[in-house]
């Protein structure tokens, strides 16, 4: 199909050889020698450790000494018949549910707030993060006071508002504790999760909503129809990090409750830490972490997924 | 007044409303932090069941003895310190390592880029609370119980990979041209980056710092597992910990603590958000 | 000044032929166009002869010598102007055009002469001083221009360096770019999908589709004498008009192709005039000052639903209504034939 002018005769005299590349023009010898030391650090301190829980988890091995000895299943056997391992096996899951349903309630309206432009905004933006910046460890310290059981500040407007008549000793009531617990970590997660969701708001193209406006949408219609399908994606990767963030959390419960009352708010975390470490039970201690990792996978899976299909997300 | 009018204010009120209570939750235990750092002890410890005293407010004159015993009597400022130095080296053993990485795997890696920048950022998913088992046998391996070598170790396993993911997606937002024009102009790619590279990336590097920052500012739980010695603790670990002396909690200290400490992360924390979004999204979003 | 060599070029992105087979001779001295639709490989090809791009197969050869191994993009003696311009941002103007001389270690006072020599060539020694920031597209132009051709390379590789201009500009930045290259000579490859662009800088064209070189010849040849349908459609504004003949008129599976402009009134053209004759039934007149275009169908032809295009100038004053059906015809010597199937044109 293509066809060839007459080529001119070559060059007669030679021309002076070009210089060839060195060692400095090869890019994938670069790229390899800029990667490799991020790579071996994530590799030998994430990657092994990661291994090395698991195989702890399959061992006798305790804080004391430096001995590793095969232990099978026990360690799993010991912790699947243990009413403490049970609570908070549930609690996790009731923690991370229930504080992820509030986030998605919480980050969708907000992000609908702070999409209009009000004065005061930026203040208001500003104080809205707060929560997503301070360390977990002091924002727990401020929880407990304010969950505290005779100066509670909630307690105190309840009342006031002649909404209470007995009193809520929240961090000393299992319930109530479980509930302060979600209340915190959907207090501390949804901020994040607010602003993924604004940045998937703004970027639907204005042409799109105004189009479904001049057919004849109103705002429900609009929200639910249009933009909750457009946003999924986006409010999808703010939930997979708000699940991880919150099941893997340690600093609020064992801050907030200890795991109190009675063993009853511990979560796989604070269990771990208190068997693991605490009780220098390591092989038993890695065991209960490593229920995290089903959790973790999935999370993963879902994460890649919305990775490769981002085409048919928000544009 | 229009049914339209109408409905409009309603709309302005109600968006007004949601701003307000929104805000509120987010804000209302700083609020209660600054409440408390303040207040004098007689204002402070009255029990919820008064109701005839409104714990919102100042019912005697603000104080600054919390700051006092805050500055003077307690661990709080070598606290403050011992953070600072750890930031300081973990920074620097970030941005040595996950610049390069992130600027190799947005321009240098080529296909298989992608899958190894998404295989780093998935190890940003793997949490302490599943790691700090086998790193505290790790940690007594090396001997480095109660010091500060094993969260300088430790910290970067957890602002590599996201920073490394952060360079990287900074470095796609940057058009190739300028590299390419000086490797036409007689740079080798070495050249290139040695010499072009380090004025493209300084918003990049930035950013790794911030969130380096931030990172190790928040952490807990390391600190937790490794650190005991009250005087080599970190802020996040100190203040919920050790200035909880025995039964007594000074609220006050404590929540003075909290304040002085996490206004300052939400400060720069904020002027960065942008691109930290973006990195979470992990293109998602596409601006 | 050197010739550059392309031998069976190809050029792979995942699954995807960019570059699919091409070879092409540039001459000593040459201005040659590549054009073609976005994503017809034309920018590939353009970056693989810088070395920006490592071909999959195939061999590129600079005066004479391989260089698509082991060469980078610093020893092949070529400059390129991006569409952007790339110029470095926190260097001035002068820095800029510097740039590659320092790169080479050139010596400092020769530098400082050519850089001012090659400024007051391209007119922009007043802006020395500035960043690129505070000029206009137009000095931004030429400054990339001054710093590709500073150190006087073997080819230069111009990458749409006119896109970013205004449209009024880029009348006179087309011609200023033409009056350059003569006045210097150098081999010049030219990256474009605008075929005004194409034709009038060109010294030929090569027309680029899918990967491959689908004419290559000086754009009088290219638009007069068309290798296929895809040239003949690409090339012209309105493209040329394609007419699937009858069984029975000619070869099985024969399109004949006219151009709007070829297609007049019978009246116009001379009686003597060996020309084709078709019944345009005029559905729409288009007037636009200098021409005016019918659309219309040929309700004669075995299909008479396509569209056709003619294109009449203001010179011709014959009246035209629409709805209305009119004897034009085609001069027998405007007439080109194509395969049905390939594309290919038929010739003789």
């Amino acid at each position: 199909m293509t066809r060839r002018e007459p080529a001119d005769p070559p060059a007669s005299a030679q021309p002076a050889l070009l210089a060839r590349g060195t060692l400095a023009d090869r890019g994938e010898l670069l790229g390899g020698l800029m990667l490799a030391p991020a790579l071996a650090y994530v590799a030998l301190l994430a990657g092994i450790p990661f291994l090395l829980a698991i195989a702890l988890s399959f061992s006798d091995a305790t804080a004391g000494s430096l001995r590793f000895g095969w232990a099978g299943l026990r360690n799993y056997a010991a912790i699947l018949s243990d009413p403490v391992f049970r609570r908070a096996l549930w609690n996790t899951i009731v923690v991370t549910v229930g504080s992820q349903a509030l986030v998605i309630v919480l980050a969708t309206a907000a992000a609908q707030v702070f999409r209009a432009s009000f004065p005061g905004k930026r203040v208001a933006r500003f104080v809205l993060l707060l929560p997503w910046a301070v360390p977990v460890s002091l924002a727990a310290i401020a929880w407990e006071w304010i969950f505290d059981s005779t100066f509670s500040v909630i307690n105190w407007t309840l009342k006031a508002a002649g909404l209470l008549h007995g009193w809520l000793y929240w961090l000393g009531e299992p319930t109530l504790a479980l509930l302060a617990v979600i209340i915190v970590q959907a207090w501390r997660i949804f901020p994040f999760a607010t602003v993924i969701v604004l940045a998937g708001l703004t970027s639907i193209p204005q042409e799109i909503l105004e189009a479904a406006t001049v057919d004849g949408a109103g705002f429900w219609r609009r929200l639910f129809q249009i933009e909750l399908p457009l946003l999924l994606p986006v409010t999808s990767v703010a939930v997979l990090f708000g699940t991880v963030y919150t099941a893997t959390d340690l600093g609020v419960v064992y801050v907030l409750t200890g795991g109190g009352p009675a063993n009853s708010t511990h979560v796989l975390p604070t269990l771990a830490f208190q068997r693991g470490i605490l009780g220098a039970d390591l092989g038993q201690g890695a065991a209960i972490a490593v229920f995290l990792l089903p959790l973790l996978l999935v999370v993963a899976i879902l994460m890649l997924r919305l990775a490769r299909h981002t085409e048919v997300g928000v544009r | 007044m229009t049914r339209r009018t109408l409905r409009r204010l309603l709309g302005r009120a109600t968006l007004y409303a949601a701003a307000a209570a929104l805000t509120a939750f987010a804000g209302f235990p700083f609020y209660w932090m600054l409440v408390t750092a303040f207040k004098q002890n007689r204002d402070l410890y009255v029990g919820a069941s008064d109701l005839r005293h409104v714990p919102w407010v100042f019912n005697q004159s603000p104080t600054l003895d919390h700051v006092r015993l805050l500055l003077h009597g307690t661990e709080f400022p070598h606290w403050i310190l011992n953070t600072l130095l750890i930031v300081a080296v973990v920074i620097a053993v970030t941005v040595a390592l996950a610049v390069p990485a992130g600027y190799s795997l947005a321009r240098l890696a080529g296909r298989w880029g992608e899958r190894l920048g998404i295989a780093i950022f998935l190890t940003y998913l793997i949490p302490p609370t599943l790691l700090f088992i086998p790193f505290s046998r790790l940690v007594s391996l090396l001997g480095l119980q109660n010091s500060w070598g094993s969260l300088i170790l430790i910290y970067p396993t957890l602002t590599i990979p996201f920073c490394t993911w952060l360079v990287m997606g900074f470095m796609r937002s940057v058009p190739w041209d300028i590299e390419e024009q000086a490797m036409i102009d007689g740079y080798s790619r070495l050249a290139v980056i040695l010499k072009v590279v380090p004025r493209l990336i300084v918003p990049g590097i930035l950013s790794v710092v911030v969130f380096a920052f931030t990172l190790v500012m928040q952490e807990f739980v390391y600190a937790l597992t490794f650190i005991s010695s009250v005087e080599k603790m970190t802020v996040s670990l100190g203040v919920p910990i050790a200035l909880v002396r025995g039964d007594v909690y000074h609220w006050g200290a404590l929540m003075a603590a909290a304040l002085v400490t996490s206004v300052p992360i939400a400060i720069v924390y904020n002027l960065f958000l942008d691109r930290f979004i973006e990195s979470f999204t992990m293109g998602a979003v596409k601006g | 000044m050197a010739s550059v060599e392309i031998r069976n070029l190809r050029k792979k992105f995942g699954s995807v032929w960019a570059v699919d087979g091409v070879d092409l001779t540039i001459r000593d001295g040459e201005f040659l166009v590549l054009l073609g639709p976005s994503g017809c490989g034309k920018t590939t090809l353009l970056r693989s002869i810088a070395g920006l791009e490592r071909p999959s197969a195939g061999e590129i050869l600079i005066g004479g010598q391989r260089v698509d191994e082991d060469v980078p993009p610093r020893h092949r003696g070529i400059a390129m102007v991006f569409q952007s311009y790339a110029l470095y941002p926190h260097r001035t103007v002068f820095e800029n055009i510097a740039f590659p001389l320092r790169a080479a270690h050139a010596p400092r006072r020769n530098i400082e002469e050519k850089v001012r020599w090659a400024a007051g060539v391209f007119g922009i020694s007043a802006y020395l001083d500035r960043y690129p920031r505070q000029l206009s597209g137009g000095e931004r132009q030429r400054v990339a221009l001054c710093r590709a051709l500073v150190r006087d390379p073997k080819v230069l590789l111009l990458d749409e360096p006119l896109a970013n201009l205004d449209a009024k500009l880029r009348n006179t930045a087309r011609d200023e770019l033409k009056r350059f290259q003569r006045q210097i000579g150098t081999t010049t490859v030219y990256v474009t999908h605008d075929q005004i662009e194409a034709m009038g800088l060109g010294d030929r064209v090569a027309i680029m589709d899918r990967g491959k070189v689908r004419q290559l010849g000086t754009p009088q040849r290219v638009y007069e004498d068309p290798d296929d349908t895809f040239v003949a459609t690409f090339v012209g504004q309105p493209p040329m008009n394609l007419l699937r003949l009858c069984d029975g008129a000619g070869p099985p599976g024969t399109l004949l192709g006219f151009r709007p402009e070829h297609f007049l009134p019978r009246a116009v053209l001379r009686a003597a005039e060996d020309a084709r004759s078709f019944r345009f039934h005029v559905r729409r007149v288009e007037y636009l000052g200098s021409d005016r275009y019918l659309y219309g169908t040929l309700p004669d032809q075995c299909d008479p639903s396509p569209t056709f295009i003619a294109k009449l100038p203001a010179t011709i004053g014959t009246p035209v209504l629409e709805g209305e059906a009119y004897e034009f015809a085609v001069p027998v010597r405007a007439l080109c034939y194509f395969d049905s199937t390939s594309g290919l044109r038929r010739r003789g």
